[in-house]
């Protein structure tokens, strides 16, 4: 079977004809494979679901326990026959229980990354390399500006910050799933040990990790202290929460982010954010590149993200590849991506929407009038 | 520079003055001479690089990166220095990368570097420092570090190392020379307070803060001292003897530097003028037979490289008078303005050269009277010099003279641009903190075409809108698309479909580039006009109408960087 024959594109999102399921389909389906619990990826409503035990304990805390007819639990390396096919749930080091998924048809391996990062994690397995012919990969970060530092190199700006401004609470917005303990705990390795507090809407995915044995000490709910009384302390909140009446009861409080946006100044200012952090669970430009190398596949899919420069890159380097211009992911770990990246999707034909250039550039190309002769 | 540059990186994302104030005060203290020195050169605005042009950062990253890449991470960046710091490729790192150099290598080596030897000087600092340190090397080098502090926060971070405040920093500052080693020495309590060795030193100017309509609710007219704000360039001259009894003069620009030598007549007028001991801040302007010249005649001296017999006499330059800051030896800034324009007023009495004279106060009752004398300069009291007035300065009568921008104490209120209603035509993507919006705006007015009217682009604005316009008007970019070339949109712009934006500006002059034959200076988006159809937009007659007007030499007001 050639690949196109083992997955194509359907409007619900990659589908395996054989094997009769779906990849992380963005609606309802009869039967699907969850590479991980971010909301995008991981949606209610499918009739079987087949996923690691913990993805589906996420979404069971997401979604309550009836967010699927049926559930199947994939233990990682373990193969399952579907049918003809047979698939393997192998970590991907995204966020805890996430997994790329293995798709084999007679000779042919296709690999599906789901959203994967290379860089430590003390909250989840590590990223398996697996060789195949076809790797379709995430481009969430596919840009070569894209190159994320060393973790405790941002988690050291955020504790200098709390040093220096010692009476400031520290609002760190990060996603509620996986950054957020990742954050404490990559904290927690430095031997800071006073409580860390979080924001409600983090409460129970926290709990659910601290059930599954992540390490993340003394955590407290921000509602259960009062926000006045916490001047110097580490606060984990969501996102939207920065910008929120809730900030603002805190004691002058200092503003951080922690994305792998936060690279780029122009996303953190558009924010109002004061302390960025550039911690990401996507694996960056340099492990995009390396990891495709590593698969040794011939053939590279890309799914969602910055698709054009992964494409070209690829075929700089002699690798067949292509985007997908897969909608509706990017949601809930990439909320922030400006318009330019996450609104111009073309849709599942894979033509490009946007228009390329065909005349003469009208006004705008001259010299900008506004500026003062020289 | 790693530190320096963390330090960067963080000032530039901080709000807070006190938060900033303490993040430079921390890396003082810890961070060694003569790196902090520099540091302090850096941020006061003391260091300034030649040789190292956008272009030659642009071939660097050319000759090292696929150009397709960098083309998509430029467009998606916004920003050269920060796209060329981001995507640099990382050769060698842990213990084999070229170990980072110190900004006081860096400042010391450009200073020796001849410009064909900056590029592999330049490549090899890149390559050995981190993504924050290429930022700022790049910023810094290319002179477009804009972090948000002033000289003068940066000399309140010192003054704090020691408990002083600024001013005492201030005091001493001129004279002082990067690595500025024994300023440290003395803030620390290691040694003794620098001497201003120099007997006619410049004086750090006061600012004033831009006036709105709005505003004037707040402030009671009877505090207030109001004055011409006269369109020359802000000067300080002093005087002083040395101490060998020789008499001084210098004249400075409002940022410290010394611009004697283009005024020589100016100088021997004041060393000739046994009267004339002391500080006087006020504005350098052309005077013919007794009358301002507008800034254009100014201008035409300034851009004189050989300053010669001929233009000294036609070119006349002179000194209106705004403030008295030193009085022979005695330092009038502490002094409340009432206090201090009483002793200039004294002052420039005294003087025998007509080469400097008061600049007036305006008589004013209420705020209604001070519009319309700034409507009408000529009828309340500038007489043939009202061309040259620029607007009007407002200082409270209590306001000592604080060198900054001070808040409450002067405010400086413009007289209105001109303005035109015009249609938006085509958007493009902005630079920076803009990039993903779209917030450069290519405008139109209406003209009589081949086919009827038609809009012709005059001019492209990318600000004067808030934040909460610049979202509307993206938004209103996207959904009214009708064509893209490239990173342009063209926007619907038609009789009963479009946009109006009523676009100020501050000059306009003919211009054989442009399509309309009009180019517009200053041009900002001063309001949207979402109640407006583009058919009601003005037309090409109106700005025609305004230019034939400054031709006739009225109000042109153009812009030098020395103007406040
Ligand atoms: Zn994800
Ligand atoms: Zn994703």
């Amino acid at each position: 079977m050639r690949p196109a024959d083992i997955l194509t594109l359907t409007p619900a999102g990659l589908f395996c004809p054989p094997g009769d399921f779906h990849v992380d389909p963005v609606r309802p389906v009869a039967r699907a494979l969850i590479t991980h619990g971010h909301s995008d990826h991981a949606r209610a409503g499918h009739g079987a679901v087949l996923a690691t035990a913990e993805t589906l304990g996420i979404m069971g805390v997401r979604y309550g326990e009836a967010f699927a007819g049926s559930t199947q639990i994939a233990t990682y390396g373990e193969p399952i026959a579907l049918g003809p096919v047979r698939v393997t749930f192998v970590p991907a080091g995204h966020v805890l229980g996430s997994a790329q998924i293995i798709i084999e048809a007679g000779p042919t391996r296709i690999v599906v990354s789901g959203d994967y990062k290379r860089a430590p994690d003390p909250t989840c397995r590590a990223f398996e390399p697996v060789s195949c012919d076809v790797f379709i990969t995430e481009a969430t970060f596919g840009l070569p500006v894209f190159r994320h530092p060393a973790p405790g190199a941002e988690i050291a700006k955020l504790l200098q910050s709390v040093a220096l401004f010692p009476e400031q609470a520290h609002l760190v917005g990060a996603y509620p799933l996986g950054k957020a303990q990742r954050l404490i705990a990559l904290i927690r390795e430095t031997g800071y040990e006073r409580p860390i507090y979080v924001h409600g809407a983090m409460e129970r995915l926290t709990d659910y990790y601290v059930a599954q044995s992540v390490q993340l000490g003394d955590i407290r709910l921000v509602r259960a202290e009062g926000r006045a009384a916490l001047g110097g302390a580490i606060v984990i909140c969501p996102p939207g929460a920065l910008q929120d009446l809730w900030a603002r009861r805190f004691p002058d409080p200092v503003a951080a982010f922690a994305s792998g946006w936060m690279r780029v100044r122009a996303r953190a200012r558009q924010r109002g954010v004061e302390l960025p952090l550039v911690v990401s669970d996507h694996a960056d430009w340099d492990d995009l590149c390396t990891t495709i190398v590593e698969t040794g596949a011939e053939e590279v899919w890309v799914t969602h993200g910055q698709e054009d420069a992964l494409v070209h890159w690829c075929l700089l380097n002699g690798i067949k590849a292509r985007p997908l211009h897969m909608l509706g992911y990017g949601d809930e770990d990439a909320t922030e991506a400006p318009p330019a990246a996450s609104g111009q999707a073309g849709g599942l034909d894979s033509t490009p929407a946007v228009q390329v250039a065909t005349g003469r550039v009208p006004g705008p190309g001259r010299p900008r009038e506004g500026e003062p002769s020289p | 520079m790693n530190r320096f540059a963390a330090l960067l990186d963080r000032l530039a994302y901080e709000p807070r003055r006190n938060a900033k104030l303490r993040l430079m005060t921390e890396f003082f203290r810890v961070t060694a001479d003569p790196e902090r020195g520099y540091a302090l050169a850096a941020l006061t605005g003391a260091l300034s690089f030649a040789g190292a042009k956008p272009g030659l950062i642009r071939r660097l990253i050319t000759e090292r990166t696929d150009r397709v890449l960098f083309a998509l991470s430029y467009d998606y960046v916004g920003d050269l220095s920060e796209t060329v710091a981001l995507m640099w490729p990382q050769g060698r790192t842990g213990h084999n990368r070229p170990p980072a150099p110190t900004l006081a290598e860096v400042v010391e080596a450009l200073s020796a570097t001849l410009k064909p030897d900056l590029p592999p000087l330049l490549a090899g600092w890149l390559d050995a420092l981190d993504e924050t340190g290429r930022w700022a090397l790049l910023k810094l080098i290319t002179g477009a570090l804009r972090i948000g502090v002033s000289a003068r926060l940066a000399k309140a971070a010192v003054a704090d190392l020691g408990g002083l405040a600024v001013n005492e920093v201030e005091e001493v500052w001129h004279g002082l020379e990067p690595p500025y080693v024994a300023l440290f020495a003395w803030v620390e309590g290691r040694g003794p307070r620098p001497q201003a060795s120099d007997p006619a030193p410049f004086r750090p100017p006061m600012l004033a803060h831009p006036l709105d309509e709005e505003d004037f609710a707040a402030l009671a007219p009877s505090e207030f001292a109001a004055e011409w704000k006269w369109d020359g360039i802000r000067v300080q001259a002093v005087k002083a003897r040395r101490t060998d009894g020789r008499a001084v003069a210098r004249l400075y620009s409002r940022t410290g530097e010394e611009i004697s030598a283009a005024f020589p007549d100016l100088v021997q007028a004041l060393i000739d003028d046994e009267a004339f001991w002391g500080a006087i801040d006020g504005e350098l302007l052309v005077l013919r037979d007794g009358r301002v010249q507008s800034f254009n005649v100014l201008q035409q001296r300034l851009n004189r490289k050989a300053v010669t017999p001929k233009l000294l006499v036609d070119f006349p330059a002179h000194i209106r008078a705004y403030d008295l800051l030193a009085d022979g030896e005695s330092d009038l800034r502490p002094l409340p303005f009432a206090e201090r324009r009483q002793r200039l007023e004294e002052f420039v009495r005294r003087l025998a050269s007509h080469r400097v004279d008061l600049s007036p106060l305006i008589p004013f009752v209420d705020w209604a009277a001070l519009a319309s004398a700034r409507a009408e300069p000529a009828s309340a009291g500038a007489v043939t010099d009202a061309e040259a007035v620029e607007g009007c300065m407002l200082k409270r009568l209590d306001s000592p003279y604080v060198p900054g921008r001070p808040k409450g104490l002067w405010f400086k209120w413009k007289r209105d641009p001109f303005a035109v209603d015009a249609v938006l035509m085509y958007a493009q993507r902005g630079h920076g903190k803009r990039s993903s919006f779209y917030s450069d705006y290519t405008f139109g007015v209406w003209r009589d075409g081949e086919g009827g009217d038609e809009l012709v682009p005059v001019g492209k604005a990318y600000f004067g809108f808030t934040d909460e316009e610049l979202k509307a008007l993206d938004l209103f970019v996207r959904n009214h698309t009708v064509n893209r070339f490239g990173p342009v949109r063209e926007i619907a712009h038609e009789p009963d479909r479009g946009l109006v934006l009523e676009v100020a500006f501050e000059g306009l002059q003919r211009s054989a580039r442009h399509k309309s034959g009009l180019a517009m200076r200053f041009p900002r988006i001063s309001r949207i006009r979402w109640d407006k159809p583009p058919r009601d937009a003005d037309r090409i007659d109106l700005l025609e109408t305004m230019l034939a007007r400054i031709e006739a030499g009225r109000a042109a007001r153009p812009r030098a960087a020395e103007r406040e």
